[in-house]
């Protein structure tokens, strides 16, 4: 059968057909346009699809088939941390105790959902190793952005004005410099030594007086632990600055060591990395923000507290950087967070730690074979291999993760971090048992002998997916962002 | 002890480890430090089992007064509307809901075309041309699309109506230090934006002006005096924050020259959940189509030449441009744009328009019924679904009684507003039963004696 383009539901739309059942009008019927002055009165309805229930059901569960997800299958992606995302937490995010409160109902009538949420910051900082935590921030990058603000707020108070820079190791995640940006800081590049580590001497050379914060995750982004840490954050804080902690890389190190035992002053957290919120396909996240005492008068407001039986919203900070968002953050996404560390505990949460990392390092020992190792030393709960051997053949990185896709797999993160040529960035989490790991590296292996004996195999694919490489350069040359009647 | 996440078994551990060339897991993490381990275990509360946790989370969820059971009378930017069952239904469905950002387009075309489909419908209401994928929520939304107004004039002034979301405002405070903006808020009068005080300190500084349409207070606002205002200041822009749904009856605010719009759609299939997650949107002219932030999908054409989907427009973005991106947003809002999608296909173009009217048909019903009663109405314009009434005694004290009888009385604008004491802005959605409004003004003339 020849392949054809899939309906847009506004194709599927026919005039006179309904999806909808609202509720009975009952009041006496008046007609609006009286009252209004025909300025206000829209004169053509939007173009909204007309569809039945039925038709409508058919479109989202055939685009649903066209989607893939960690219950699909597996999902290495580097630094996303693609874990198994437990259907009992969708269960309880769907109480209708939780799910159908409002913000703003009297404090007395959402104590549950206060002392859920109160129980969580304080698991969080257990975990965190910090004094206190703010669950408002949105997702990953507000959160980067909510501690560099408390940062900013923290050293103004001071007096401290001229504290312009943040310094971002070359390996970081592009949010990073982008927070840094948003927060009004200038950022500024630390080097990755041979070993994949931040360069100490480089650290040196770049931090000052005008050093307001270094931003690190430890692990890194190469999956190595910096070993180093205790001489960077003495390098940094002697210097007067700050030391941030990026959590998307924590699920390597629960229970084994804490970003406040680090010497970390601000740590932010992703709930759907770690803590199995799901990615629903690009969010909503959330990520909480910890701190050490002396950061916290600078906490967003407002900040959630515990007066004897009774919780409470501070709003009395006169030292908050303010409010990052209306209301109190991503609430639902507390509820999955919170269940999942309940049903693990400290115990369980170790051990996800600890079995993240042993599959990352059985993946990494067995692929290292076929693809380039740059950093040969024990990884912690992702590697990066670089495709530079395949690219000599002529099949670049590019070409092995969509050949990837005709294996049934969803591809590691590609050409990032930016410090390792044709990168392949892999995390297979701790949810995945060994036969998973082995069938994706029997994959791997047959994709490198593709490279070999039959390149345009590989540089052609995919070959089985419902449609095949798009053409990105005409997207954005000539960009289509909206449907448009013919 | 065995956890159901955690498939390791005993001969999976002992075969990795051999094959990794090692004896334990703790040589794995020899590398850290022994200075910042951590020498204990960590103080949490033991693990659980699903059904023991399931109860106790469904006890604690039966101590919050939820809007299923209690009747509610509370809007302000957070509203009880009807959800169509086909929306949990659809975002239920794990190849959604699990699945990462999309992009690997060819694995995704799902995710990709029904986030197309939710630009177009946020389009479509607003009359904007361009709309992106989501963003975390109304109130970051709009502080934004301040942050980009000044971006492109190069202008620091942004003046704010008071009649704006009070949180939305707190937000765009906080955002606006980073690049060192002026915010200068403009009073109201009768409860609307004051154009003479909007008038006199509009100038060739100002970056842009920022309206609530229909505002905080439930008002529609003077928008042709604003257009005017602005479109005599060359460059300034002119943003409006507006809830989507009044919009299936209002003038959209392209008709009166907006520059960006922006608003929430939890009015479209998404649960109050306490006040998040819901959806941002944002909206705005082609002109500035390469300044928005956030994700894009746009159409494009596969190798054999069919119709596809693919994130685009990706040099504005953090992962691309790094510390010169337009924003610093990641991930957004996907899901809940996906929830707020298929509402709008299940409501659909005729059912938007009457859900809207009958909003602000019920919400009349019940303004006329509390004047009957005797209470003094506030409100003088045109309203969508929300007015406000004033009270003899603090409105917080009202609501706990309220709440006593199965009421979830309306907002406390004293909260926000010190000269509004005893001020209660009430919001009357479709949900709510002539009796039901009935039962409230009883309620309501009981309590006020």
């Amino acid at each position: 059968m020849a392949k054809q383009d899939f309906p847009l539901i506004f194709e599927r739309s026919k005039a006179g057909r309904i999806g909808y059942s609202l509720p009975e009008l009952e009041v006496p019927d008046i007609d609006l346009a009286e009252e209004l002055e025909e300025t206000y009165i829209r004169k053509e309805a939007p173009d909204l699809p007309e569809i039945s229930e039925l038709d409508l059901m058919r479109h989202y569960t055939a685009l649903s088939n066209r989607n893939y997800g960690v219950d699909s299958g597996f999902y290495p992606l580097g630094s996303c941390t693609m874990k198994y995302n437990p259907k009992m937490n969708e269960d309880v995010a769907r109480m209708d105790g939780f799910s159908h409160i409002h913000p703003d109902q009297p404090e007395s009538s959402v104590q549950g959902a206060m002392e859920m949420m109160y129980d969580l910051q304080t698991a969080l900082c257990e975990i965190t190793g910090m004094d206190e935590v703010s669950l408002q921030s949105a997702a990953g990058a507000q959160g980067e952005w909510t501690a560099l603000m408390m940062i900013r707020a923290f050293h103004e108070a001071n007096g401290d004005f001229h504290r312009t820079k943040v310094i971002v190791p070359d390996s970081a995640h592009g949010t990073n410099p982008a927070s840094a940006t948003v927060a009004g800081f200038e950022s500024v590049t630390v080097k990755s030594n041979e070993k994949g580590l931040v360069d100490l001497e480089d650290l040196k050379r770049v931090v000052g007086p005008d050093t307001a914060a270094l931003m690190l995750t430890n692990p890194n982004t190469l999956g190595l632990f910096e070993t180093e840490i205790e001489e960077m954050a003495k390098i940094v804080h002697d210097a007067g600055g700050k030391l941030y902690y990026d959590g998307a890389n924590l699920n390597a190190i629960m229970g084994y060591t804490r970003p406040g035992d680090m010497g970390f002053d601000a740590v932010h957290l992703n709930l759907h990395k770690t803590f199995t919120g799901p990615h629903g396909g690009g969010g909503p996240g959330s990520g909480p923000v910890g701190v050490t005492e002396e950061l916290k008068p600078f906490l967003p407001k407002p900040l959630l507290e515990k007066q004897g039986e009774a919780y409470r919203f501070n709003y009395d900070l006169p030292s908050s950087i303010g409010r990052v968002k209306p209301y109190y953050g991503n609430f639902g996404i507390y509820l999955r967070a919170y269940t999942y560390i309940r049903t693990m505990g400290a115990e369980g949460l170790k051990q996800a730690s600890e079995y993240a990392v042993l599959n990352a390092n059985y993946l990494m020992r067995q692929l290292e074979e076929e693809y380039d190792l740059p950093f040969d030393q024990h990884c912690k709960h992702e590697f990066v291999l670089s495709g530079r051997r395949q690219k000599k053949l002529g099949v670049r990185t590019l070409d092995i993760a969509k050949r990837l896709l005709d294996y049934g797999y969803h591809p590691p993160t590609i050409y990032f971090p930016l410090n390792v040529e044709e990168a392949l960035m892999i995390e297979p989490t701790e949810t995945e048992a060994k036969e998973t790991l082995d069938g994706f590296i029997e994959a791997m292996k047959k994709i490198a002998a593709e490279a070999r004996d039959e390149p345009e195999l590989v540089q052609e694919a995919p070959h089985d997916t419902i449609v095949k490489r798009m053409d990105e350069t005409m997207a954005a040359r000539k960009p289509i962002l909206r449907y448009e009647k013919q | 002890m065995e956890f159901r996440y955690l498939p390791m078994t005993e001969d999976d551990k002992q075969a990795m480890l051999a094959s990794i060339g090692i004896k334990d897991t703790e040589e794995l993490f020899a590398d850290i430090p022994s200075n910042v381990r951590l020498q204990r275990t960590m103080e949490l509360k033991k693990p659980a089992s699903e059904a023991d946790l399931i109860k106790e989370l469904a006890q604690l969820a039966a101590k919050n007064a939820n809007l299923k059971q209690y009747t509610s009378f509370l809007g302000a930017g957070v509203y009880d509307h009807f959800i169509p069952s086909v929306v949990d239904h659809v975002i239920s469905r794990s190849e959604f809901y699990t699945a990462y950002t999309p992009y690997q387009p060819e694995i995704s075309q799902g995710e990709l075309q029904a986030i197309f489909e939710f630009q177009t419908m946020i389009c479509e209401l607003t009359g904007m041309d361009v709309a992106n994928s989501s963003m975390y929520d109304g109130g970051t939304a709009l502080a934004e699309a301040v942050n980009l107004s000044a971006a492109q004039t190069k202008r620091k002034k942004v003046l704010v109506s008071n009649a704006v979301h009070p949180q939305y405002r707190a937000v765009i405070e906080t955002y606006a230090k980073g690049p060192n903006l002026e915010i200068i808020y403009i009073d109201t009068k009768d409860g609307k934006t004051d154009v003479a005080k909007l008038k006199a300190a509009l100038d060739e500084e100002t970056a842009s002006v920022v309206i609530q349409y229909p505002n905080f207070f439930g008002q529609l606002e003077p928008m042709e005096e604003v257009q005017q205002l602005i479109e005599n200041q060359k460059k300034t822009m002119f943003i409006t924050s507006s809830n989507p749904l009044a919009l299936g009856y209002l003038t959209p605010p392209a008709a009166f020259g907006a520059d960006i719009v922006v608003g929430d759609t939890q009015v479209f299939g998404i649960p109050a959940q306490f006040g998040g997650p819901h959806c941002g949107y944002f909206a705005t002219t082609k002109k500035l189509m390469r300044k928005v932030p956030g994700r894009l999908v746009g159409q494009t054409i596969d190798e054999d030449g069919i119709r596809g989907f693919v994130l685009t427009l990706q040099a504005r973005e953090q992962h691309i441009r790094r510390d010169k991106a337009t924003s610093n947003i990641c991930s957004n809002q996907a899901l809940n744009a996906l929830a707020s999608a298929v509402a709008m296909s299940s409501i659909g173009k005729h059912g938007l328009k009457k859900m809207a009217a009958m909003n602000m048909k019920k919400a009349r019903y019940a303004m006329k019924k509390l004047q009957e009663a005797g209470f003094t109405i506030v409100s003088k314009g045109v309203f969508f679904n929300e007015f406000i009434i004033q009270l003899d005694k603090p409105v917080a004290e009202v609501n706990e009684r309220l709440l006593e009888k199965g009421i979830i009385g309306g907002y406390d604008l004293a909260r926000d507003y010190p000269d509004m004491n005893g001020h209660m802005l009430i919001a009357v959605t479709e949900n709510r039963k002539m009796e039901e409004i009935n039962q409230f003004v009883k309620e309501l003339r009981d309590i006020h004696g």
